[in-house]
C-alpha cells in the first residue's frame, strides 16, 4: 500500500475522478487533428488550467494529457520518437498542480490505445505493444505520476500487453475498457469477461472498469455486469455526459450537470468506487457530482429499470453477457 | 466436434453442399478452404461472377447480419474478410477477363483532421466482401482528395468517415463543394462514424448515415439498385 491511490481507497469509500480532456481542450482552442500532447510543451499553462479545473471542481484524481502519447499514435504527427518525453511533461505538469493542494490529489498517467489492431488479425505484435506501453509508462513515472491509467481499450490482448509493460515499469495501475458495441467492447469483450480477465494478470490493476462508450446508462449496466462476477476489486465508472448532438454547427453533449449528479450516485450504488466522467463532462458537471456524492445517502443497488428511468434508455437491448451471449460459433464442417 | 469432421473433402461435395460449406468457412475465417472452394467451383465451370455473388457474397451477407446484430465482433469480421480476400484474389482477374457486371464502386476516406481508420477499414472490407470495388483514400483527406478521386475513379458511391465530434462537420464542407461544382447528384454519398447519427447525416446533405459496416453494405446495395433502376427508366 505504498501508493497514493491505494492509500486513498483504504480511507474513502468513493473517489471522484475527472471529466473530459478532449472536450475541454477543444474549448481552449485545440484544432481538430492536432495532437493534444504537443500542448504539454507548447502550452503548459493551458494544461495546468485543464488539471486545475477538475481539482477545483472537486476531483480527487485527474488524468494526465497523454492519452495519445504512445509511439503509434504520435507517429501520425511525425512525433513517434517523443512518446516518453511528451508523456513525462504531462505528468510533470500534473505533479506540480496536485502538490499545490492541501488535500491529497492523485496524478493518474493516462495511457490510451495504440489505435492498431493486434496480431494475428492486425499488424501490432504483443512484443511491440509492450514496448510502446513501457516507453510511455517510463515517461509518466519520471514525470511523477502516482499511478498509470489505461483507458478506452477494446481488445483484451492490448489490455494484457499494457499490464505487462506497467509491471516492467514497476508502476501500480488502473485500467478501463470502452463498452460501445451492443454492450461489449468493439472487439467483443463482455463486462463479465473483463472482470475475469483482470484476475488472471500477473500484474493486476488496483481497480478496473469502464469509460467512454455510449452514454451514462450503458456504462452503469456494464458496472452491474462487473459486480455480478463477484470480484472484490474496486470498480471504475467514467461515463460520457450523455450523447453528442449536432446543434447549430457545434457538437454538444446532452447530459446536464444534474443528470451527471444522478449518474454519480447511481454508479456508487451500483458498486463503483472511482467515479468520474468522460467526453462532454465539464467542471460544472464535476461540481454537481461531488456535491451529490457528499450529500446524498447511499441507496440500494439500482435495477436496470431504475437506471433507464433516471438516465434514459440503453443503446442496445442486451449487454452481451449471460443468457444473451451469442450462439456458439458454427463448427467448421457440417454433416460428415 | 467429432474427429472425422476434418475428413470432409470439399471436392466431393455437390455444388449446393459446397456453397453451404463455403458460407461456414467464411464465417469461421478459413482462408485456405475458401481458396480451395473457389477453385473447385471454377473447375466445375462456374462463371467467376456466380462464384463471387453466390458463394462469397452470400457468405459475407451472413457475417454482416451477425455483426449488425451483435453476435459477431470486429475480430471475427476481420478474419472472415481476410478469407474473402483470398477468394477475391483468385476471382479478380477472371472477373475482368469475362467482363462480369460490376456490383458497384466506392471511394472511401476519413475526413481532414481525423486520423482514425478502424471503422473505415471495416466498411471497406465489408463492401469488398459484398462484391464492391473499393478505392480507399486513407485518413486525413481534404476536400480536394475526394474530388480528385471522384473524377479519376468514377465511383457510384462516396463514403466519408469521422470519429471525432470536431471533424464530423468537415463532411458538410465536402458535400457543399460537390454542390457548388454541380456534381453532388452524380454520386451516392454515405457517411458514418461513432459520433454521427441519422439526424446529422440529413443535416449535412448526405444520402444516408450508416450506423455500422453491415448497414453501410445494405444501404449501398439499396441505393445502387435504385440508381440502376433510374438509369433504366430514364
Amino acid at each position: 500500500m505504498s501508493n497514493a491511490l491505494s492509500r486513498m481507497m483504504s480511507q474513502r469509500d468513493w473517489i471522484l475522478a475527472d471529466g473530459a480532456t478532449g472536450t475541454n481542450l477543444f474549448n481552449m482552442g485545440l484544432e481538430s487533428g492536432d495532437a493534444p500532447e504537443f500542448w504539454n510543451e507548447k502550452h503548459p499553462d493551458r494544461i495546468t488550467t485543464l488539471y486545475k479545473m477538475a481539482v477545483d471542481a472537486g476531483s480527487d484524481l485527474f488524468l494526465t494529457n497523454s492519452f495519445g502519447g504512445n509511439a503509434s499514435r504520435l507517429k501520425l504527427h511525425g512525433a513517434q520518437k517523443r512518446a516518453r518525453e511528451l508523456s513525462r511533461m504531462s505528468a510533470e505538469i500534473g505533479r506540480e498542480v496536485a502538490d499545490r493542494y492541501d488535500r491529497p490529489v492523485i496524478v493518474a498517467g493516462s495511457v490510451g490505445p495504440t489505435g492498431d489492431i493486434m496480431a494475428p488479425m492486425g499488424t501490432l505484435t504483443h512484443e511491440l505493444a509492450v514496448e510502446m506501453f513501457h516507453e510511455q509508462a517510463e515517461g509518466l513515472k519520471e514525470g511523477g505520476a502516482d499511478v498509470l491509467w489505461l483507458e478506452t481499450i477494446s481488445a483484451p490482448e492490448e489490455y494484457k500487453a499494457a499490464a505487462e509493460a506497467f509491471m516492467l515499469a514497476g508502476m501500480p495501475w488502473v485500467g478501463t475498457m470502452s463498452f460501445d458495441t451492443a454492450g461489449r467492447t468493439m472487439m467483443g469483450m463482455t463486462s463479465s469477461g473483463m472482470a475475469d480477465m483482470v484476475e488472471t494478470l500477473d500484474h493486476k490493476p488496483l481497480a478496473y472498469g469502464a469509460n467512454c462508450g455510449v452514454g451514462a446508462s450503458d456504462l452503469l449496466r456494464t458496472v452491474l455486469g462487473f459486480v455480478a462476477q463477484g470480484s472484490e476489486r474496486p470498480i471504475v465508472a467514467k461515463g460520457n455526459a450523455g450523447i453528442p448532438k449536432f446543434v447549430d454547427g457545434h457538437i454538444h453533449y446532452d447530459g446536464t450537470p444534474d443528470l451527471m449528479a444522478e449518474y454519480a450516485c447511481l454508479a456508487r450504488d451500483a458498486g463503483a468506487t472511482i467515479i468520474g466522467g468522460c467526453c462532454g463532462t465539464m467542471a460544472e458537471h464535476l461540481t454537481k457530482m461531488r456535491e451529490a456524492l457528499e450529500t446524498r445517502p447511499r441507496g440500494p443497488r439500482p435495477t436496470l429499470d431504475q437506471i433507464t428511468e433516471t438516465l434514459g434508455g440503453f443503446s442496445s437491448d442486451v449487454d452481451g453477457t449471460g443468457d444473451n451471449a451469442p450462439a456458439p460459433r458454427r463448427t467448421r464442417r457440417r454433416g460428415g | 466436434m467429432s474427429e472425422d469432421q476434418d475428413d470432409i473433402i470439399l471436392s466431393e461435395l455437390d455444388d449446393d453442399e459446397l456453397v453451404q460449406q463455403m458460407f461456414d468457412d467464411l464465417y469461421d475465417g478459413l482462408k485456405e478452404e475458401i481458396e480451395e472452394g473457389v477453385n473447385i467451383l471454377l473447375e466445375r465451370g462456374w462463371a467467376p461472377y456466380d462464384v463471387l455473388t453466390k458463394a462469397l457474397v452470400g457468405g459475407m451477407t451472413i457475417v454482416g447480419k451477425d455483426f449488425r446484430d451483435g453476435i459477431l465482433f470486429v475480430p471475427e469480421v476481420l478474419l472472415a474478410a481476410n478469407a474473402m480476400k483470398g477468394g477475391m484474389f483468385i476471382l479478380k482477374p477472371l472477373l475482368v477477363e469475362t467482363g462480369a457486371p460490376r456490383v458497384g464502386k466506392m471511394v472511401i476516406g476519413t475526413v481532414k483532421g481525423d486520423i482514425h481508420d478502424i471503422g473505415k477499414n471495416l466498411v471497406a472490407m465489408m463492401m469488398e466482401g459484398a462484391g464492391f470495388e473499393v478505392v480507399d483514400l486513407g485518413i486525413n483527406n481534404p476536400v480536394e482528395n475526394y474530388l480528385n478521386a471522384l473524377e479519376t475513379e468514377g465511383p457510384d458511391i462516396l463514403g466519408m468517415s469521422a470519429l471525432l465530434t470536431t471533424t464530423m462537420p468537415y463532411m458538410k464542407v465536402v458535400i457543399d463543394t460537390m454542390i457548388e461544382q454541380g456534381i453532388r447528384d452524380d454520386y451516392i454519398v454515405l457517411v458514418g462514424g461513432a459520433p454521427l447519427n441519422e439526424e446529422f447525416g440529413k443535416a449535412i446533405g448526405a444520402d444516408a448515415y450508416c450506423r455500422d459496416a453491415a448497414v453501410a453494405v445494405e444501404t449501398a446495395k439499396e441505393w445502387v439498385g435504385r440508381k440502376h433502376n433510374q438509369g433504366a427508366t430514364a
